[in-house]
């Protein structure tokens, strides 16, 4: 590793985690309704209106089915609105392109796939979506998707916190109070910040610019002019990188310069992706009363992120050995950054490229500023694998931690199996009741995944889509399937994924794994609330330890590497030894 | 279903919250205090937009600095349709791409030594405005050849275009070809 990529690689878990304790403080006290130093006097009547307008009595708190029946709810009107608003986009204004209805499949997965905060995208932005249908369709989503996510985390931090209690809180409020008080903010300073740095931020329609020197197109025609694709771009990056959103602007994503800039808007971007699941950890320990438990939680989550950061980065910064043979000169140097370049920005290089790689499939972000499909095969091993640890390494805004405290609570439990005690977390005894839905939660992501990678790969419609031969072509399908199912949305872009086959098979995995997760884990939350607190004794796993922190990173590996190490085997590392024997 | 009032009305109200309200204050802050940026940095001559300073253009000729090579469609740089190849290593179709550039650059630069990676790699979105500064350096006698003009000349030339890191540490050193491109033209 270069110098300068370790310095640049320790600032940026440097400002992370200084960061965490500051925000996750003060989410603290937006959900536990504590006064917010001005902000809540300047939008609380916004937020009162909010709730007089829509019914909602903000007094009155839900049981845990009531919450999930909200979530449920809110996400069906959602997914069913941004389906129509796609299929009559030629009817609605703010569409300066004149671009057309989108097919029905492709709409139906764009839909599922904004409402569960995956972001996948099947569909190029800038030649199918129009301004509104980005802006008051897919903006929407990512910010309502996260807050979604992050209610449902608060809902079971609540359900820790709280004894001999029947409610985890009110859907309508956490909702709104996550979007007044977190995301709107931090979405604004952001964007303007972005915009500084070149990001576009416009209603005006594509511009047109001439060429310094003519070329031809494919048909040999000559081409002379350029169309800038142009947009209200900076106000959705913004809160596509906070709320673990990943659905870009541009078909290439933040890769696209209009998308991200410069050196500088590229480390607020990426810092951004990890922020707020970073962030969260310390909230839940300010919520259940002892920091310790969330400083250990993103403990484990870093210590699982950084070896395989390490290893993408080393395996593209070596390159591609047929590139070498061909007399190309791939050696970091003071005036290059060498390295596997296919796919990658110049402003970027190895080490920008490859943190975003890994903390975007860390987080279930999905953005992409390099295309991970042109990765070696080891370097595109690790996003794949991030991704399989049930995206818990950080996560999804709020759906991450969570998904990490079910795994926490297996571990206590195989704790317990070893010294034979009944498990407990937090003062509340892990029963038959929350393994059960504990191993719900953790089972349906491996079967959702393998069992589509499965058709995918013997039938027609699902091979006709393959851009690379071979088992790089199992790693494309392996990867579309691991990041729906696992709501990230980063792709390995070649596979020609917007077709019916995966438009539908991908809707139905991401649904799935979105909802399937959510309601096991506030059953969980109700039936936690409800109990009481056993007073820690002497045999009492102390789980801000050390030693809880290695058991917890076992658990997730494990887990992780045993359900999906064939499948890895078959792809990225068949590819890897088929690359260093020279052969195709 | 007492809920469902509050869910579709939320839902609207959180749509004109964060569709429409969040994005206007948004423009008109950009177009008030970063108009050129909020724009897409467009490059004025004499009163005429003639590229963008964050956007590649496609350059083959001799008497210019060639860029990276383009995966957009249908023609390269193509700025509405931006796309990587997304190639995989050991895809045959990007090993003979890269030989048959690599014959290309050689051709045109005789006594060089082995090509800078990212003069034959294409980036990820297709419109890359940079290269490295050793790509740069590496086609300095070719374009002084082709213009007449002293090696020296055109090589302190592309010295003035080297952007270093953010404070010397975020990023990567690069050079813009659009604007290397028309400071030679000038």
């Amino acid at each position: 590793m270069t110098a300068n990529a370790l310095l640049q690689i320790i600032l940026y878990f440097v400002v992370l985690l200084a960061l965490a304790k500051p925000l996750g403080a003060w989410m603290a006290r937006v959900y536990e309704g504590k006064s917010l130093f001005g902000l809540d006097r300047i939008l609380g009547p916004v937020e009162r209106l909010t709730y007089r307008l829509c019914g909602v009595r903000a007094g009155e708190e839900m049981d845990w089915k009531g919450y999930a029946f909200a979530l449920l709810l809110f996400s069906v009107v959602s997914l069913i609105v941004l389906y129509l608003q796609q299929r009559v986009q030629q009817w609605l204004p703010l569409n300066p392109q004149q671009l057309g209805a989108v097919t029905p499949d492709s709409s139906f997965n764009t839909a599922a796939s904004f409402t569960t905060n995956t972001n996948w995208q099947g569909y190029g932005g800038e030649s199918t979506m129009s301004y509104l249908t980005q802006m008051a369709g897919l903006a929407v989503h990512n910010f309502g998707s996260a807050a979604a996510g992050m209610a449902v985390l608060v809902a079971f931090i609540r359900g820790l916190a709280r004894r001999n209690a029947k409610t985890i809180g009110n859907f309508w409020v956490d909702l709104t109070r996550t979007h007044l008080y977190i995301l709107l903010p931090l979405a604004l300073v952001l964007a303007l910040v972005l915009v500084s740095q070149g990001m576009v931020q416009t209603f005006s329609s594509y511009k047109t610019v001439p060429l310094v020197e003519a070329t031809h197109d494919a048909g040999g025609k000559p081409v002379t002019e350029q169309v800038l694709a142009v947009g209200p771009v900076a106000s959705q990056i913004a809160i596509k990188q906070l709320g673990t959103n990943g659905g870009g602007y541009y078909n290439v994503n933040s890769a696209h310069p209009f998308e991200n800039p410069t050196p500088l808007s590229n480390f607020f971007e990426v810092l951004s992706i990890l922020l707020i699941p970073a962030a969260l950890c310390y909230t839940f320990g300010r919520m259940v009363g002892d920091t310790r438990q969330g400083w250990a939680v993103l403990a484990a989550m870093t210590l699982i992120l950084l070896p395989l950061l390490a290893l993408c980065y080393s395996a593209e910064q070596r390159g591609n050995p047929a590139l070498d043979r061909l007399g190309v000169d791939q050696q970091s140097s003071a005036s290059q950054p060498g390295g596997n370049m296919e796919g990658k920005e110049v402003r970027y290089g190895i080490t920008n490229s490859t943190l975003w790689a890994a903390t975007t499939t860390a987080a279930s972000n999905g953005s992409v500023n390099s295309m991970h499909d042109s990765y070696t095969p080891l370097g595109g091993l690790v996003p794949l694998f991030l991704m399989q640890f049930s995206e818990t390494i950080f996560g999804g805004v709020g759906s991450g931690l969570y998904g990490m405290l079910i795994f926490v609570i297996v571990a206590v439990f195989i704790a317990g199996l070893m010294v034979g005690r009944t498990p407990e977390y937090l003062g509340k005894k892990i029963e038959s009741y929350e393994i059960k839905m504990a191993s719900l939660v953790v089972l349906i992501m491996p079967l959702i995944v393998l069992l589509f990678t499965a058709i995918a790969v013997v039938v027609p419609p699902g091979l006709k889509g393959l851009a690379n031969p071979g088992a790089h072509g199992f790693s494309e399908i392996l990867y579309a399937f691991t990041s729906m199912g696992n709501n990230n949305g980063s792709a390995f872009a070649g596979l020609s994924a917007n077709t019916p086959f995966y438009n539908v098979t991908g809707g139905i995995a991401m649904l799935f794994s979105r909802f399937w997760l959510a309601i096991p884990t506030l059953a969980i939350a109700g039936s936690l609330a409800k109990k009481k607190l056993v007073p820690a004794g002497p045999g009492t796993l102390p789980t801000h330890a050390p030693l809880f922190v290695v058991l917890l990173i076992g658990t997730v590996v494990l887990v992780g590497a045993l359900t999906f190490f064939p499948a890895l085997a078959l792809g990225p590392i068949v590819e890897h030894l088929q690359m260093l024997a020279g052969g195709n | 279903m007492r809920e469902l009032r509050p869910a579709i009305l939320i839902f609207l109200v959180l749509t004109v919250l964060t569709g429409l309200i969040y994005p206007l204050v948004v423009t008109g802050i950009a177009q008030a205090v970063f108009p050129r940026q909020a724009n897409g940095s467009l490059i004025v001559k004499g009163g005429l937009a003639v590229g963008s300073a964050l956007i590649g253009q496609p350059f083959a000729g001799p008497r210019y600095f060639w860029g990276r090579p383009s995966a957009t469609s249908p023609f390269p740089y193509d700025a509405a349709n931006s796309s990587g190849s997304n190639l995989g290593p050991t895809n045959p179709d990007l090993i003979q791409r890269v030989k048959a550039d690599v014959g290309r650059i050689r051709a045109a630069h005789p006594g060089k030594g082995p090509i800078p990676v990212d003069l034959v790699t294409t980036s990820a979105s297709g419109l890359d405005p940079h290269i490295s500064p050793a790509a740069a350096f590496y086609q300095v006698e070719r374009v002084a050849a082709a213009r007449g003009l002293a090696p020296a000349a055109v090589c302190q030339l592309v010295e003035r275009h080297v952007e270093g890191r953010w404070l010397g540490l975020i990023g990567e050193p690069r050079v813009n070809v659009l604007e290397l491109n028309l400071d030679l033209d000038r």
